[in-house]
């Protein structure tokens, strides 16, 4: 489990996050979401530590994360994965180096073992017969699919992806979003994803938290969504006017039923 | 003011570059790739500069010593002189600082502006270090070698050129080149490179690594970073210099 108590975060004066709290909790996956420039990535790296905040706790169960002297912090970070928005592989690494190196850099494995453990995740993420490419040689979907295996190489607790499925067709998104959900599931991991994909939201919102204005303005599950009277949030999930007469027609429905 | 605010992230950038390395092993590795990719690299415009600048050095000194009351050997002793002292440490560090310089600042600067650096930290990485620090080793050590290879090479090109185009007898240069060699100046020289090594990449590597935006941001901070670190080793040079010789 994760919980933020009372996020503050600005850039040179700049108001970005306002008073943010939430828990997020194990082995499911929990959405940030909310419109470009709202403050999502800003918000998953101050969970991460990647930002310093200006005032407010991040706990990782019960160890209070941001205030953790940098050793410590170090351990925990063992226990973290993250899935960046451009996938930020290393480019000098192939993709089989690219998964390796924590276990290089923060275990005790024999050469074999590491080998296996990559070969295991690759295969995990789908990824079959492209261990010696280069990142520059790989798709966008490709990218996201090795930084997934990247992120999981340690056996994380914690996984923070940030947009996993932007630049993606709409049917990669889904096939990742699954990949996500699934692992989380699998390993009982707590799963932070930002997105501002609604099919994101409606396949694997088990928990949502919608920012707005650089405050959290709502949050619920996808279910609730569809019930949900909160004008901003509305807007923002049924931006197309085809969605907000759907979404119209499911409300009078509910009234009529009611 | 920027000057001293600039000084101090530098510090606390090398603060952070030299605290707590991850595991040796992996550093071992990654200092000699970048031998290869930074020293290695540049064995052949090290080469080539130094034998242009070994030619026309004494090709300069033969026409200023024109006069009969100087003996011609000391256009060999002068030549030598030059090129080891200032030309192999100084001159060789200025391109370097082009070359190697803009090489490291780019590719830092492009892994911040990617979340490679972020990545790295999330993996609980000390980023700083495991980026700059193998950089800074490698080139501190291999550098040196590029020095003496361009005093060499230096020597030899003003050999080539007595020899072309006769401008003083071929015995005179040799007999001054062999005049008074003062293994210290040699020793002086090689400290100044390595001090111009580090130097060169640490400046290089701090402008990488506080690189953001986008790619216009890294292709100004790979400029920056060659002129800051040029104007670095011109005021060391004096520095050093001064400490070691006067
Ligand atoms: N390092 C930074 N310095 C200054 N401003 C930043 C920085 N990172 C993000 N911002 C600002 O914070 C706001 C939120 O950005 P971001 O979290 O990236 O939005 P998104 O929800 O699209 O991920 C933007 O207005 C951006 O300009
Ligand atoms: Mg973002």
């Amino acid at each position: 489990m994760i919980r933020a108590e009372h996020i503050f975060k600005s850039f040179e004066g700049r108001m970005i996050l306002d008073d943010i709290s939430s828990t997020f909790d194990t082995g499911k996956t929990n959405l940030i979401i909310g419109q470009s420039g709202s403050g999502k990535t800003v918000l998953l790296k101050s969970l991460v530590g990647l930002h310093e905040v200006d005032s407010g706790e991040v706990f990782f169960d019960d160890v209070c994360f941001n205030r953790l002297p940098f050793m410590e912090k170090k351990a925990i970070r063992q226990h973290v994965g993250m899935i960046f928005q451009g996938g930020a592989l290393l480019d000098s690494s192939t993709v089989f180096q690219n998964v390796r190196l924590p276990l290089d850099l923060f275990t005790r494995m024999s050469k074999a073992e590491k080998n296996k453990r990559v070969a295991f995740c690759l295969d995990r993420v789908n990824i079959v017969g492209s261990n010696d490419l280069f990142p520059s040689e790989l798709s966008g979907g490709m990218i996201k699919r090795v930084a997934i295996a990247r992120a999981i190489v340690m056996n994380p607790e914690y996984l923070f992806c940030d947009e996993p499925n932007s630049g993606l067709d709409p049917k990669t998104s889904v096939v990742i979003d699954n990949l996500i959900r699934e692992i989380t599931e699998e390993y009982n991991i707590t799963t932070v994803i930002n997105t501002h994909d609604m099919n994101s939201v409606m396949e694997i919102g088990e928990k949502i938290v919608f920012i707005h204005q650089g405050k959290k303005w709502w949050e619920g599950t996808r279910y609730n969504v569809l019930d949900s009277n909160n004008k901003e949030l509305n807007d923002f999930v049924f931006a197309s006017s085809t969605a907000k007469q759907a979404k119209a027609r499911i409300t009078e429905q509910g009234q009529s039923l009611r | 003011m920027k000057f001293f605010e600039f000084s101090g992230n530098y510090l606390l950038l090398l603060r952070k570059v030299f605290s707590r390395p991850e595991k040796f092993r992996i550093y071992r590795k990654r200092i000699m790739a970048e031998m290869d990719h930074l020293g290695y690299t540049s064995v052949g415009i090290v080469a080539l500069i130094s034998i242009f600048m070994g030619a026309v050095v004494t090709l300069q000194m033969a026409l200023n010593f024109e006069s009969p009351f100087i003996p011609k050997y000391l256009i060999g002793y002068a030549t030598r002189e030059t090129v080891f002292l200032e030309f192999s440490s100084t001159v060789v560090a200025l391109i370097l600082a082009g070359k190697v310089g803009s090489n490291i600042a780019s590719e830092i600067g492009t892994m911040r502006i990617t979340d490679q650096i972020d990545a790295l930290e999330v993996m609980g990485i000390n980023s700083a270090s495991y980026l700059i620090l193998p950089k800074i080793v490698s080139s501190v050590v291999f550098f040196p070698f590029l020095a003496i290879l361009s005093m060499f090479v230096g020597v030899l090109g003003g050999y080539a050129m007595t020899w072309l185009t006769e401008i003083f007898p071929l015995e005179d240069y040799v007999t001054g080149l062999r005049t008074e060699l003062k293994l210290f100046n040699i020793a002086y020289a090689l400290i100044k490179t390595s001090v111009f090594a580090f130097l060169i990449t640490s400046i290089a590597g701090f402008y990488g690594y506080y690189a953001k935006g986008n790619s216009l941001e890294v292709g100004k901070a790979s400029t920056n970073a060659v002129v800051a670190s040029c104007v670095a080793i011109l005021v060391f040079d004096l520095i050093l210099t001064k400490l070691m010789l006067v």
